[in-house]
């Protein structure tokens, strides 16, 4: 900024150029030029490509053009525009610089989540095809059909005992933690599962609940039901067994989420001061009593953000549901309801109304989240 | 990180304490051992009996095997090894006084009893490679089922898949980084008509459900024939974490000293040359955080690379959930499939782990 307020505007900005100029320093021109150029450039590096992936090359070669060939693409697109830009008066440059950084990223943003907001609602009051209006049908669907009552109650489960067993599990595995030697040993252990993909973490559970059947001569391979036959019970196919099987999915759930929940409180429970924890034990209170007066209020800010970003994830679950059950036997989600409606029914009008009713679901942290972001940034 | 000395000699915790942690422990690790242990099995082993038995433990183990001659009436109680009991008896089982046990092998008309000894088993070496190589190979395979049999299937071509996700994994994580990077400065340190009410629009996108997203794009996606292409994908992957990594990068570059940026201005560098010169080497931690963040969820991702990617170029965890619904019983193909499919998170997370960690502390409102 301060550089460019030196320069005067040079005298060829008039006439025509100036007229130019000023069309340009509109808001609409600037807009244009941000997103035309890189447009262009984008339009020939894909047409490179996809001239490459038609090449009949080895499996590797067509992955590392691939990874070369994108990386290098987005890093170009900002040198040249950039170029281009600095080619251009100073005046002009200045105004128009910054777009060339935030350009491409509002670019991306608007059109993969900001404008699908919009277009998923118009969608969700339009037929099957969105050929039709039909009003609040698919709504009415969403709210009320029976497929769509037991996804509701089945999120709930997963809402309230998922995040109440992940969050109260990372916190006492945190406080535990703190006072042992091994502290990074079992913190380390309990926090790998989120290195594990649903898809993988659903093979391994599956093989927990795995049934063989009963009949003489057969053993169970299954964990689960080699434990239930050791106590003297009946083995069980786990997972057909409504309602219950919504509990073994969310396990899952817990085994992954935990650690996330853990490290976060674990880094809280270490900012909170010794010496409070010091002048509560003067006065008298046992272990448990420090915890919950002192320690619990203390990293109540960040129990609540935990528990938010649990609760979200709970709302969205969807690939355990997808690769255990397939959302049958009474274990369907919203999410799955969602893809099942999407891309097995094909029906774009009930899927957009579900899609709007997971957003209306997380609508209130996002409007925690905008406050909580204006509040810490005034005078941005 | 010094610990408080008060913390410390609260570090003799109890007995109870550990006792709790490591059964926790326990508990979480048993589930990653049982598939670690199942993917390098025989095929018909894991058909026929528990991945724990491969550890040492007592088992009934077959001595002798025992055929009734013709002139004993198995229909009324008869005798053996000194027992006398009826048929049913006898098929349940049945302890001798020295802990041998009778059993009954097969229907009556075997007329076979097996004589077992519960002994002590060492650990079971009878473990392969073979699985491994099956599910990463894309030619034809066969194995051994519980009964024995001979069953031949296509390969999985997991090697396939692998290269995939690393296709999908490595221009998607890179991408948005570079994009949110430039952004990010742009927010921070730039002025333009607009910047605030974009900005809070961005916050607001950080916990959007992307299933909204899914079904316009896909329509897009056919109409510019970007469906099941790797530059879809990528961009996909870069739309929905771009909240999140313009969000965190723009919290640690606006953290930069003013000073430094406003001296390099007055040297008469350029903003491209402060972003290039200046900015990215100084939010290597901050990019380096998102960088984890971003690989592990790109490479564990499911959703989006099912309705992007499809069963063209499949990434891994597309192979590994085709494998469950396919071939729901195979789990010596399965297990190996999903280790194979963890090697390499797990690799970077663990030796990545403090980085991971800070930019989750940093992310934590992204649902």
């Amino acid at each position: 900024m301060t550089v460019a307020q030196l320069n005067d505007p040079s005298p060829n900005d008039r006439g025509f150029i100036g007229k130019f100029v000023q069309w340009f320093s509109t808001t609409l021109g600037q807009i244009i030029v941000s997103i035309l150029v890189p447009a262009g450039l984008f339009l020939v590096l894909w047409q490179g490509y996809t001239f490459l992936q038609k090449a009949n090359a080895p499996q590797i070669v067509q992955v590392i053009i691939a990874i070369v060939w994108g990386v290098g693409g987005v890093a170009l697109l900002y040198v040249v525009t950039n170029w281009l830009v600095m080619k251009l008066p100073k005046k002009m440059s200045k105004v128009l610089q910054p777009f060339v950084f935030v350009g491409p990223a509002v670019a991306i943003m608007g059109w993969y989540l900001a404008i699908p907001v919009v277009r998923s609602l118009v969608a969700s009051f339009k037929n099957y095809l969105g050929t039709e209006w039909i009003g609040l049908a698919n709504y009415k669907f969403a709210f009320t059909d029976p497929r769509m009552l037991e996804t509701f109650r089945n999120n709930l489960l997963w809402l309230i005992f998922g995040t109440a067993f992940s969050v109260g599990l990372g916190l006492l595995i945190a406080t535990l933690a703190d006072r042992s030697r091994a502290e990074v040993v079992y913190k380390s252990i309990i926090f790998t599962p989120m290195a594990i993909s649903f898809v993988g973490a659903g093979v391994i559970w599956k093989f927990i609940y795995t049934y063989k059947g009963t009949g003489v001569g057969i053993q169970e391979i299954g964990l689960l039901n080699a434990i239930v036959i050791a106590f003297g019970g009946t083995p069980q196919p786990w997972l057909n067994l409504p309602p219950w099987n919504n509990f073994f999915l969310i396990v899952i759930m817990i085994w992954l989420q935990t650690g996330y929940a853990m490290v976060i409180l674990s880094s809280a429970i270490k900012g909170v001061p010794a010496e409070l924890l010091e002048a509560a034990r003067i006065d008298g209170a046992n272990e448990i009593k420090a915890f919950f007066s002192v320690v619990v209020p203390y990293i109540q800010g960040t129990l609540l953000t935990v528990t938010t970003t649990i609760v979200i994830f709970s709302l969205k679950t969807f690939d355990i549901v997808r690769v255990m059950t397939g959302g049958n036997n009474g274990t369907n989600v919203i999410a799955n309801e969602f893809y099942l409606q999407s891309f097995t029914y094909t029906d774009a009008g009930k899927a957009s109304a579900i899609a709007i009713v997971l957003l209306l679901l997380v609508t209130p942290v996002i409007i925690n989240n905008v406050r909580q972001f204006n509040k810490s940034r005034r005078g941005f | 990180m010094a610990k408080k000395s008060q913390k410390t000699s609260k570090k003799s915790a109890s007995f109870w304490t550990n006792f709790i942690l490591i059964v926790i422990c326990v508990i979480w690790l048993v589930p990653i051992l049982g598939i670690l242990v199942t993917s390098f099995r025989q095929s018909e082993d894991i058909f026929t009996t528990g991945w724990w038995q491969v550890f040492p433990h007592k088992e009934n183990v077959e001595v002798e095997r025992i055929v009734l001659p013709e002139s004993v009436n198995l229909d009324q109680p008869f005798e053996i090894l000194g027992k006398t009991a009826t048929f049913d008896e006898f098929r349940n089982g049945i302890t001798l006084d020295d802990g041998r046990i009778i059993s009954w092998y097969g229907n009556k008309r075997t007329r076979t009893a097996i004589v077992s000894e519960n002994r002590w088993v060492g650990f079971d070496t009878n473990l392969t490679l073979k699985n491994y190589k099956d599910v990463i190979g894309g030619k034809t395979i066969s194995y051994k089922n519980a009964q024995g049999q001979t069953i031949t299937r296509t390969g999985n071509n997991l090697g396939g898949a692998f290269l995939n996700s690393l296709a999908v994994t490595i221009p998607g994580t890179i991408i948005p980084i570079l994009i949110a990077a430039f952004a990010a400065f742009g927010f921070a340190w730039l002025e333009f008509p607009g910047r605030n009410l974009v900005f809070t629009i961005i916050v607001a996108l950080l916990v959007v459900p992307l299933q909204i997203a899914l079904v316009p794009i896909l329509k897009d996606y056919v109409k510019l024939g970007l469906n099941g292409t790797f530059l879809g994908i990528w961009l996909a992957h870069a739309g929905f974490g771009l909240p999140l990594a313009t969000y965190l990068l723009f919290n640690y570059i606006g953290t930069i000293p003013r000073e430094l940026l406003e001296s390099a201005y007055i040297d008469g560098a350029s903003n491209f040359t402060i972003f290039t010169k200046l900015i990215l080497p100084l939010s290597v931690p901050a990019l380096a955080s998102f960088a984890i963040f971003q690989f592990l969820w790109l490479w564990n991702d499911y959703l989006v690379a099912l309705v992007f990617l499809g069963e063209k170029n499949q990434t891994v965890t597309i192979a590994v959930a085709r494998l469950v619904g396919e071939k729901g019983q195979d789990w010596h193909l399965m297990t190996s499939a999903a280790f194979v499919s963890m090697i390499l998170p797990l690799i970077v997370f663990l030796g990545l782990q403090r980085y991971f960690v800070r930019g989750m502390m940093a992310g934590s409102v992204k649902g």
